[in-house]
């Protein structure tokens, strides 16, 4: 088996120094074309405010600049060049042609301000991102305006406060499962609400017991992840729904891990009340490197009064207008629209697949899951041993004892040239490794993943020495992290004369 | 599918490998009766060439062979084509968060270029790495502010920009905190005095804005000695940044949040772009957000890595400094790519060019008769003027020229009706600018007779 394995190599990497370390007086990398207004002076026109200098800012030539940027690139690892494999993250591949119609003439140009007669074809799009998306959910009405996931968690729990509140009581508690992802928690306390965490049961999904026992009528709802961190279907939903609904509760999903669900499972079916998506996880938009992402908030009509204002609205006659005559919202989380371009983009990855291939996409990537999750697991503990969906998570157990941990493995898969999973989430497991292939990976290269965490393993037993001090392939070694922390060195600054 | 890399003879050979017959199997975990029976009813499959027509048609419905004097908080500038050549490439676009520092070494020393630069340009000690745009950046520099005062009362200048003061509002309904608005005075700028019966020692935190939403500039000492004085904290927001190669920063401020869009983000309808939050050094261990930090690796090489995350909700979880997750990296990549091509002098001679060009369109409006420019205090390239008559008959007219003239400031500011807010960028010819000026003209004269009529009956 060892010999099949291939090791990355280092390819060429230059070194790069910082941009300001680069910079010459006089240079630049732009040119203006030319003034054909009469100039005014800046020093006179502004007088007190005007300002001589920036101090420090870079003087590059617009090749260096090239030069540099491209450098600092194939530092990265990337979809592009291989298989990630980082759990919750689904980095599955963000096709080219999106990032040509984001960037058509109006859809990358017109303002948001534009008249909204002038800007139907904008419109017209967002009106088609919320279609497809409530079609693929199974929800009544959604709103794409937060900016990102956690934007949407806060906006989906401000909905259901404002709705308790109008019902007389907006109480004081959001059960959140210890499994959760930390924006949870966080967003809970932000929509004013505390955190009341709900244990898992040894299935490592909800207990509907202790649910039973911690609703009561100042609990406000449950914020739920399904498929959940596990990569497990919370099969209970319908009755975790009654529970919550008969304290007079409201269910929110977290929708994090919808690439286990689009074309198999709508949502809306559940008995839930609210969720978000993540455009940038199940709709293939570029994750860029930590950003831009889309959180769409999507709603069943209980909650619909309360969505972010404008509202997009398709009209009786085909055209879309702004609604801003929402008297009910819970106000607005984002000015103008949204991450409007990537609404573009998810909208091009819907049609690109249609329904059919939407549904094999999602097939691959539970088929994906399982395949790596079976032909592993002789190698690792797995302590949720459930049917997975579209991720699984090991435990690093059996490594530890040779004082590898999770962290460890990661770093030594790097040297086998793939990205690591995701390492010590969720919490709910003791060094967990956290797999999620996408169905961006092919059988080949998910063999050559599987040959990796096994050759890994056995390393882990006969030289541990060897993972612990992984990666020795990269540019950098492990970095010393204790050290930027405790003398926080945030900027470049000129050396002292 | 073409995006799709798996064979028929994979998925059956994998399905074998796991004791499955079928793939349906896989999902028998879902209870039947939440199971999809019927395929979803969404469009497509779309080739490629479909897809580019679909997106085709949506682009000839928009407005983009007009001329837009729109700003607010969105600035047209000329986006230089390195920047694509250099966000399109995978490595960059096609990443994650870099929490695997030795393989994302590209990415966190652009972020930190980025934050370096930011901290340059405001003024500030330290900057972080992106927040997801303008609104929500001052939304966190006041959070930032309540949890460094200990206090909970807001106060914003009226002419912060409106959707941003929506987005603060809706943050803090929840939080027991009172928000007050203060007004601005006759010259478009912040009312001093207003100011300081408005804050008090319950005060966390005092939002203004420079340019303000009117594009008038602030003088900050002054408000700064007022907001201090009784142990508040100022933030200073931005939406409009290249005014800083040619303003001085807000250096009085506690925090300086702002949007950066202007630095080569496409306007693409509202989004995405990119906020910043830059701050003083003492103030780092609060701030919301990620932050790359220098550091060695085990050989002693300089590299970078995130640090300080134990602000961050995935580790600190209800307790978090912000809920953020996600930033906006590509764009604050971009935002780094042209300040690093137009440099110093490149981004000054810019900045000069949209003052030039502002004055230029002011000045001319100000002569039309019936037109006023109310404001007198200092503007860049943005500036309020009041129309001769009906501002929605004035922006039609101008519509017909392929001119959308500005926004109409009305619908913000029931006191301002028929005054219009006006940006003037790099890319407005002075050709497009005459035009427009010739329409204001035209529509003046109707206004400018029945005046002089009126004033002949008088």
């Amino acid at each position: 088996m060892t010999n099949r394995i291939k090791n990355a190599t280092p390819h060429m990497t230059r070194n790069e120094d910082l941009i300001f370390e680069r910079s010459k007086p006089g240079k630049t990398g732009a040119e203006l074309r030319p003034l054909d207004v009469p100039a005014r002076s800046a020093e006179r026109t502004l007088g007190d405010l005007y300002r001589r200098d920036i101090e420090g800012f870079p003087e590059i030539s617009e090749l260096d600049v090239m030069r540099h940027f491209t450098r600092l690139s194939t530092w990265n690892y990337s979809i592009d060049a291989g298989v990630y494999p980082l759990g919750s993250c689904t980095m599955k591949y963000n096709p080219r042609l999106n990032e040509t119609v984001a960037r058509f003439a109006g859809l990358g140009t017109d303002h948001p301000y534009t008249p909204e007669q002038l800007s139907q074809g904008c419109l017209k799009v967002l009106a088609d991102t919320q279609r497809a998306l409530l079609e693929i959910t199974g929800m009544d009405a959604i709103s794409l305006q937060p900016a990102a996931g956690a934007q949407g968690e806060l906006t989906g729990l401000l909905m259901i406060r404002a709705c308790l509140r109008e019902r007389g009581d907006a109480r004081r508690f959001i059960l959140v499962p210890d499994s959760a992802h930390g924006t949870n928690p966080a967003s809970v306390t932000i929509s004013g609400y505390e955190a009341l965490p709900l244990k898992s049961d040894s299935r490592g999904c909800v207990d509907l017991a202790e649910l039973e026992r911690l609703m009561s009528t100042e609990v406000a709802g449950l914020m739920l992840t399904n498929p959940n961190t596990l990569g497990i279907f919370e099969q209970d939903i319908q009755k975790i729904c009654e529970i919550v609904h008969i304290k007079g509760g409201l269910v929110y999903m977290d929708g994090a891990n919808m690439n286990a669900l689009v074309g198999v499972a709508q949502p809306g079916r559940f008995g839930i009340d609210v969720m978000h998506l993540n455009l940038h996880k199940t709709f293939s938009t570029p994750h860029g490197g930590g950003g831009p992402g889309s959180g769409p908030v999507a709603v069943k009509r209980v909650l619909e009064p309360y969505l972010p204002a404008p509202t997009v609205e398709e009209q009786p006659d085909g055209s879309v207008r702004l609604n801003y005559d929402r008297p009910r919202s819970v106000g607005r989380v984002r000015a103008f629209y949204g991450n409007f371009g990537m609404a573009v983009r998810a909208l091009a990855y819907i049609l690109a697949y249609g329904p059919e291939g939407l549904r094999q996409a999602t097939e691959d990537a539970v088929l994906n899951a399982n395949y790596v999750k079976e032909r592993i697991r002789e190698c690792y503990d797995l302590p949720y041993d459930a049917p997975s969906m579209h991720e699984c998570v090991f435990s690093d157990k059996r490594q530890e004892s040779r004082g590898v941990r999770t962290g460890d493995i990661a770093k030594r898969l790097i040297d086998y040239g793939f990205h690591p999973y995701t390492t010590s989430f969720p919490l709910i497991v003791h060094g967990a490794l956290m797999i999620e292939p996408t169905e961006s990976a092919g059988k080949v290269e998910l063999d050559a993943l599987i040959d990796a965490l096994r050759s890994i393993a056995q390393e882990a037993q006969e030289s541990p020495e060897l993972v612990q001090t992984a990666p020795h392939t990269t540019r950098v070694s492990r970095l010393d992290e204790v050290g930027a922390a405790r003398k926080p060195v945030l900027r470049w600054k000129p050396a002292a004369p | 599918m073409r995006y799709l890399p798996s064979s028929d003879s994979d998925r059956a050979a994998m399905l074998d490998a796991i004791g499955k017959k079928a793939v349906g199997e896989l999902f028998e975990q879902i209870p039947a009766g939440l199971r999809l029976r019927d395929r979803l009813n969404v469009p497509g499959p779309l080739s490629e060439p479909e897809l580019l027509e679909y997106f085709e048609q949506a682009s000839v419905e928009s407005a983009c062979d007009y001329v837009s004097l729109l700003g607010a908080g969105a600035y047209a500038h000329y986006r230089p084509v390195v920047i694509d050549a250099l966000i399109l490439r995978g490595e960059f676009l096609t990443s994650y968060t870099p929490y695997q520092a030795e393989i994302s070494q590209g990415n966190l020393q652009a972020m930190f270029e980025f934050q370096t630069l930011i901290a340059q340009l405001t003024g500030m000690d330290v900057a972080n790495s992106s927040l997801y745009d303008g609104s929500t950046a001052a939304n966190e520099a006041v959070l930032m502010a309540m949890r460094l005062t200990r206090r909970n009362r807001v106060v914003v200048a009226r002419t912060l920009h409106p959707e941003y003061r929506q987005v603060i509002e809706t943050y803090l309904q929840h939080q027991g905190v009172e928000i007050a608005e203060t007004p601005y005075a006759s010259t478009g700028q912040i009312d001093l005095a207003a100011l300081e019966s408005v804050v008090n020692d319950q005060t966390a935190a005092v939002v203004v804005q420079s340019p303000n939403f009117f594009g008038t500039l602030e003088s900050w000492a002054k408000i700064a000695e007022v907001v201090h004085k009784r142990g508040a904290l100022l933030v200073s927001a931005v939406t409009e940044p290249l005014s800083l190669a040619l303003v001085k920063p807000p250096i009085e401020a506690d925090i300086v949040c702002g949007e950066a869009q202007s630095f080569g983000v496409p306007v693409a309808y509202g989004g995405p772009y990119v906020g910043f939050l830059a701050t003083k050094e003492q103030f780092v261990r609060q701030m919301p957000g990620r932050l790359v930090g220098q550091t060695r690796d085990s050989e002693g090489r300089r590299g970078y890595c995130l640090t300080l995350a134990t602000r961050e909700q995935h580790i600190r979880r209800e307790k978090a400094t912000s809920n953020i997750c996600t930033s906006q990296s590509l764009m604050a990549l971009n935002a780094t790519i042209y300040m690093c091509l137009l440099g110093k002098s490149g981004l000054r001679a810019l900045a000069e060019q949209n003052l030039s060009k502002a004055c230029y369109a002011a000045d001319e409006l100000g002569k039309v008769p019936g037109a006023s420019l109310p404001f007198a205090a200092s503007h860049f390239n943005e500036f309020v003027v009041k129309a001769p008559g009906d501002c929605g008959e004035l922006l039609a007219a101008l519509r017909e020229e392929k001119v959308i003239g500005g926004l109409p400031l009305e619908r913000f500011y029931p006191e301002l009706k028929d005054h219009l807010l006006v940006c003037v960028t790099e890319i407005v010819s002075r050709r497009a600018l005459d035009r427009m000026i010739e329409v204001w003209h035209r529509f003046s004269r109707p206004v400018a007779e029945s005046i002089a009529d009126a004033a002949a009956v008088g």
